[in-house]
């Protein structure tokens, strides 16, 4: 009993000795994790002078953040537009998702109808194929419907997921039927018992899969690296990317970039970290 | 016939009519699914035998693709890279993210905090990481030669030098990977009954037997889906190679740094041979779902299932 105890407590059932141990150990790696992030910001306030300065500054001596920023924009004149079109694809990507996933997710889980198992099944086949291994035909069939350089090309394919798909069927049929039942007898259609029933009963799953989903398209770089290639279109890593193959560009200008980038995920992260965490342990992919 | 229709879709007017609305609840992800990703899985198999410049119609070459694959020393290399790759990232996350998992497990004020701490990296873009750790990477200016001055390596021109290129690509996909596969590794800890270790520790077991004896084996079907999962990403690295080189020698000097997707990527999209690139790219997949096939078959030699779980 008294064993049981001390596990509920912090750190209780390790000596003085292993505690500190165990604290400096994950101190030392949570600082390492944590480097980039500080020398990313550190570096982005620094002036040109201090970027060459040896030994190296982890701190700018004379911050110059705001600078930095304006001289950002000088170099990318387009870089909060191309921060707008990721957050467009973002969200085009993630409410298309939400929409289609959550009508078919609810239609495998709750309805028999010809052929569902096999047509289910064919739906988590594509999950097995590496996006890599279709990236040539993917931009063949977006070449072939006129659509390069479009936001449909950047939008519309990522509406649809195996992966959502799979998640969600697995929240809806955790719901007891019982509950869905009462709705049906009182004469509800299937679409007013999804939106008024079963949708807000699997809100963290939802949210666990949007906050998946923002983040991966978000910070999506390979396709729209292949279907676009103008400055209208241009999402954000596309335009980080531009910025590191100038090699005129300096240090503190592409940190600055890489931080305004990083930053709406990070706020994201902060704000909604278990949902993140539940994503992770529902799914155990990320797509 | 329309008498066969409906006798298809259900025996009565009242399980027809529900099998029309389930057909029409997933039409949509069905066929988005299927005309976006289907179509293209399709297409991946026939365009590898095709020769195709993007400006003149695709032509049919039969196996030829294939048959240049095994003699071109540049794909032999991107192959080899990958593999050397896969042998730093696979073991390098999945140790780390056990390590940190075990200790977080611990009951200890803070926790939240160094999960957090460990977890930032996976929500960053890995194209904005790869920038960052470009800038730490540098020979002269960046902080990490800056650390290593003491000590006297002198100037080590890590993303140049072919022997050493791949060592900062696999840093930033391990530093990555290991916030995901600790969160997995998490919930596989917490799974294991607690009553396990009391029996355990009753039976005179010190901490690194309960560790390799009731840790180890009752964990091992999450190590096993953290590895496979590590595999799969590993194979597919690319944005970190299409970074970090972009300002020396894109792919690295000689093709040091080139994988198979990045070869596959410049191979179609720098010079227009999409059929070549496409063989490429069934290799990609067909390694990626042998290795996956070969770890199922011999995750019986080392995953411990419990009676009736598995």
């Amino acid at each position: 009993m008294r064993r049981m105890m001390m596990r509920t407590s912090p750190t209780g059932g390790l000596s003085l000795p292993a505690q500190v141990l165990l604290y400096l150990a994950l101190a030392a790696g949570a600082v390492v994790m944590m480097m980039p992030f500080v020398w990313m910001a550190s570096t982005a306030c620094k002036p040109d002078v201090e970027l060459n300065k040896i030994p190296v500054r982890w701190l700018p001596e004379n911050p110059v953040c705001l600078g930095n920023l304006l001289q950002l924009y000088t170099t990318s004149p387009h870089f909060n537009r191309y921060m707008l079109n990721s957050a467009l694809v973002t969200a085009g990507r993630t409410l298309g998702q939400l929409i289609t996933c959550s009508l078919a997710a609810y239609g495998f889980a709750r309805f028999r109808f010809p052929g569902r198992d096999v047509i289910f099944a064919l739906c988590l086949g594509l999950l097995m194929v590496p996006f890599q291994a279709i990236l040539i035909p993917e931009y063949m069939l977006i070449r072939k419907l006129g659509w390069l350089n479009t936001f449909r090309a950047l939008i519309v394919p990522g509406m649809f997921s195996a992966f959502a798909l799979f998640l969600l069927r697995q929240a809806f049929l955790q719901i007891p039927l019982e509950i869905e039942e009462a709705a049906i007898i009182d004469g509800a259609n299937p679409l007013r018992v999804l939106w008024h029933i079963t949708l807000p009963l699997s809100v963290p799953a939802l949210a666990a899969f949007a906050v998946i989903t923002v983040q991966a398209a978000w910070n999506d770089f390979l396709y729209p690296l292949v279907v676009s290639s103008t400055p209208d279109t241009r999402v954000v890593t596309i335009g980080i990317a531009l910025l590191q193959g100038e090699r005129r560009t300096p240090m503190n200008l592409l940190m600055m970039g890489s931080f305004l980038a990083t930053l709406p995920m990070l706020a994201l992260f902060v704000l909604l970290q278990r949902y993140f965490i539940a994503g992770i342990s529902m799914g155990g992919v990320k797509r | 016939m329309r008498s066969a229709l409906l006798r298809w879709l259900g025996p009565t007017p009242l399980s027809r009519r529900h099998a029309l609305w389930g057909m029409a609840l997933v039409a949509p992800n069905v066929l988005g699914l299927m005309f976006f990703f289907g179509i293209p899985v399709l297409m991946a198999f026939s365009t590898s035998f095709q020769r195709w410049n993007a400006i003149t119609p695709p032509e049919f070459i039969g196996f030829t693709n294939f048959r240049r694959l095994v003699d071109d020393p540049n794909f032999h290399q991107a192959f080899v890279n990958t593999l050397k790759l896969l042998a730093l990232v696979v073991p390098g996350e999945v140790v780390l993210a056990l390590l940190v998992a075990v200790m977080l497990n611990q009951p200890l004020r803070a926790r939240n905090l160094f999960r957090t701490a460990y977890f930032l990296p996976v929500v960053t873009s890995t194209v904005a990481a790869s920038v960052v750790w470009t800038s730490i990477f540098q020979p002269r200016y960046g902080s990490l030669s800056n650390l290593l001055a003491p000590l006297g390596l002198g100037e080590v021109r890590w993303l140049v030098d072919p022997g050493l290129v791949l060592i900062p690509i696999a840093v930033v996909a391990i530093w990555q990977r290991i916030g995901f596969d600790m969160v997995l590794f998490l919930a596989g800890l917490q799974a294991i009954p607690a009553e396990l270790y009391e029996a355990a520790r009753i039976d005179g077991a010190g901490r690194w037997q309960r560790f390799r004896h009731v840790t180890l084996p009752l964990l091992s079907p999450t190590t096993f889906l953290v590895v496979v999962l590590a595999v799969i990403n590993g194979f597919q690295i690319f944005d970190q190679v299409y970074i970090m080189t972009l300002r020396t020698v894109p792919g690295g000097v000689g093709g040091s740094a080139t994988t198979l997707t990045y070869y596959l990527y410049r191979r179609a999209f720098t010079n227009s041979e999409f059929g070549y690139a496409s063989a490429v790219a069934l290799v990609l997949f067909a390694a990626i779902l042998l290795v996956t096939v070969f770890q199922l078959r011999i995750q019986r030699f080392w995953v411990y299932y419990e009676a009736g779980e598995a």
